[in-house]
């Protein structure tokens, strides 16, 4: 971990530095408006703090941005509507039950495929069509349906929740699909072979050889689920009447020209992500230790 | 079934046997005419090169590949009903050990499957361990141990739950030539202390004259049996029998018997 700490930090420099350079540059041209209008000349040195400290510029500056994002976290009561936080909640709410809905339907899809030549050949199409279909057209079909068909009454959960989170599952049960069907075929034919003479059932295939055998394949999926559900809950929550959710959150900052607002929740979503994939990367240790994985 | 306890008493029976494989090119021969009779308590090698079916006819006695044609029975029973009685431990040419389990994990693995008792498994991996010198390992997770010893840890897993045929498949054909000759004294030891029956796959003429009472010479296209030697050498075997006149005579013969084998494939 030590090793890849400079490195990181050296792009992070890079692109801040990066970051800044554009802010003049996007800004600059309304800096000089408003001051062609008052009859005034800029000089550079007072072109380059204007165009950081606009309010609603174009393009903010990196610190505006963290500052906004602090605001945001650290500087509202976390039941606010107006805190990150809060929004952040909302939307981790909604990936994690979409995510969870995502493994259960995509390793039982998995199983089955693996097991049953008909689902192979019914199934499978089919789940790749769906991820060609933009999620953007779909989600508000999904939103309306389920809010007509008030699934999340039936359920005891907010409509709105449910919505979502199936929204979420769509895009995330796709990669645990194909990367379960890929590590429940993974033992070969020496292993099955080597079960066969010990009479063991199929049931003691899945059990002691199969499933322990797609671990790998597993957890490498699981990384790109846990992006995709999130990708998904913040999609979800854009045709909703956009009301919470760091989706909403952007959607109303980008309508009501709120740009600092908008980069804020942009940023709050990366951290959210930053922490499914920590999590995610725990679990997945955890897995190996358990499993005797070489350190 | 009491006189097949006797040593001497046919385990393994195969008349007339035939497996042929329909592929896209037409039928392939893998047995053709297989007559063969395996007693009790020997050691017998299969020898030939690769397309022999010396390979397919030990899994034709485990039930993994099933005859078109002739007679075949283990113990008595046709081939599917010995392996659900579990009458033979298989070993592969690779270990196969899980790697999500310990050694003693892997060695329990069939006990698991079968139903033994608690108690009973543990009290099995023990003893199997120490048949095969592996005391200590148990703990071990496969990636700490040698080839060698990981194919010794196989050879534990296949006679921990007491089957009398022990089916072994190139199981030392992916290690070097010192540990294999260690391996092949030890597995001459452990089969004078339990008596098994075994059935050994090889391509080396060397380790099937040192290991074997009986010595299969097969030959490929189609696969067929060209010698069976009864071999002379005593049931102890230090490993420099091997410079004794005898051995060098059985190993003129088996060697003979292959180039016989792979004259007429032109």
């Amino acid at each position: 971990m030590k090793g890849k700490t400079v490195p990181v930090l050296v792009v992070l420099g890079i692109i801040v530095v990066i970051w800044y350079i554009c802010t003049v540059w996007k800004n600059a041209a309304w800096v000089q408006d408003q001051a062609g209008r008052d009859g005034r000349t800029v000089g550079f040195g007072e072109l380059v703090t204007a165009t950081m400290a606009l309010e609603r510029p174009m393009l903010p500056a990196p610190h505006q941005v963290a500052a906004a994002l602090w605001d945001g976290i650290a500087g509202q009561a976390v039941t606010s509507k107006r805190s990150l936080v809060y929004h952040g909640w909302v939307t981790l709410e909604a990936t994690l039950a979409g995510f969870a809905l995502g493994i259960v339907l995509g390793v039982s899809l998995a199983v089955g495929i693996v097991y049953f030549r008909v689902m192979e050949m019914t199934v499978m199409p089919w789940a790749v069509i769906s991820q060609t279909i933009p999620i953007v057209a779909l989600a508000p079909m999904i939103v309306v349906l389920s809010n007509t068909l008030s699934l999340g009454e039936a359920l005891g959960l907010e409509n709105r929740l449910v919505s979502k989170t199936i929204i979420s599952a769509y895009l995330s049960f796709f990669p645990v699909l194909v990367g379960m069907v890929k590590g429940l075929r993974s033992p070969d034919a020496m292993q099955l072979d080597q079960l066969a003479t010990w009479n063991a059932s199929g049931w003691q295939s899945f059990l002691y050889l199969r499933l322990p055998a797609s671990m790998p394949y597993f957890f490498a999926s699981l990384k790109v689920a846990i992006a995709a559900a999130l990708v998904g809950a913040i999609v979800g929550e854009l045709p909703t009447g956009a009301v919470e959710g760091l989706g909403a959150r952007m959607l109303v900052a980008s309508q009501f020209g709120q740009p600092l607002l908008m980069w804020a929740s942009l940023f709050a979503a990366a951290l959210v992500a930053g922490l499914l994939i920590l999590g995610v990367g725990a679990l997945q240790r955890a897995a190996d230790r358990a499993m005797g994985v070489r350190a | 079934m009491k006189d097949t306890l006797n040593t001497g008493a046919p385990v393994i029976e195969a008349k007339g046997l035939n497996l042929t494989f329909q592929t896209g090119d037409g039928p392939v021969h893998a047995l053709k005419d297989v007559n063969l009779t395996v007693n009790r308590g020997d050691f017998v090698s299969f020898i030939g090169p690769s397309g022999c079916g010396k390979t397919t006819f030990l899994r034709c006695v485990a039930a993994l590949e099933h005859p078109t044609g002739g007679s075949l029975t283990v113990n008595g029973m046709t081939p599917d009903e010995a392996r659900m009685k579990r009458a033979y431990g298989y070993v592969f040419q690779a270990a196969g050990l899980y790697p999500w389990r310990t050694i003693a994990g892997n060695i329990r693995l069939p006990l698991e499957i079968m139903g033994f008792d608690k108690d009973e498994q543990a009290r099995r991996v023990e003893r199997v361990l120490d048949l095969v010198e592996l005391k200590g390992f148990g703990k071990k997770f496969p990636w700490q141990l040698s080839g060698g010893m990981q194919q010794r840890a196989s050879i534990a897993r296949a006679l921990a739950f007491d089957a009398d045929i022990l089916l072994m498949d190139e199981p030392f054909g992916a290690l070097d030539e010192i540990v294999r000759d260690r391996l092949n004294e030890e597995l001459l030891k452990l089969w004078a202390a339990t008596g098994k029956t075994i059935g050994f796959v090889t391509h080396s003429i060397p380790e099937a004259v040192y290991l074997s009472t009986k010595i299969v010479v097969m030959s490929p296209r189609p696969g067929r049996i060209t010698d069976v030697i009864d071999s002379p050498l005593p049931k102890e075997r230090p490993l420099d029998i091997r410079d004794s006149r005898e051995f060098i005579e059985i190993a003129h013969r088996v060697r003979e018997g292959l180039r016989a084998g792979h004259g007429d494939e032109v």
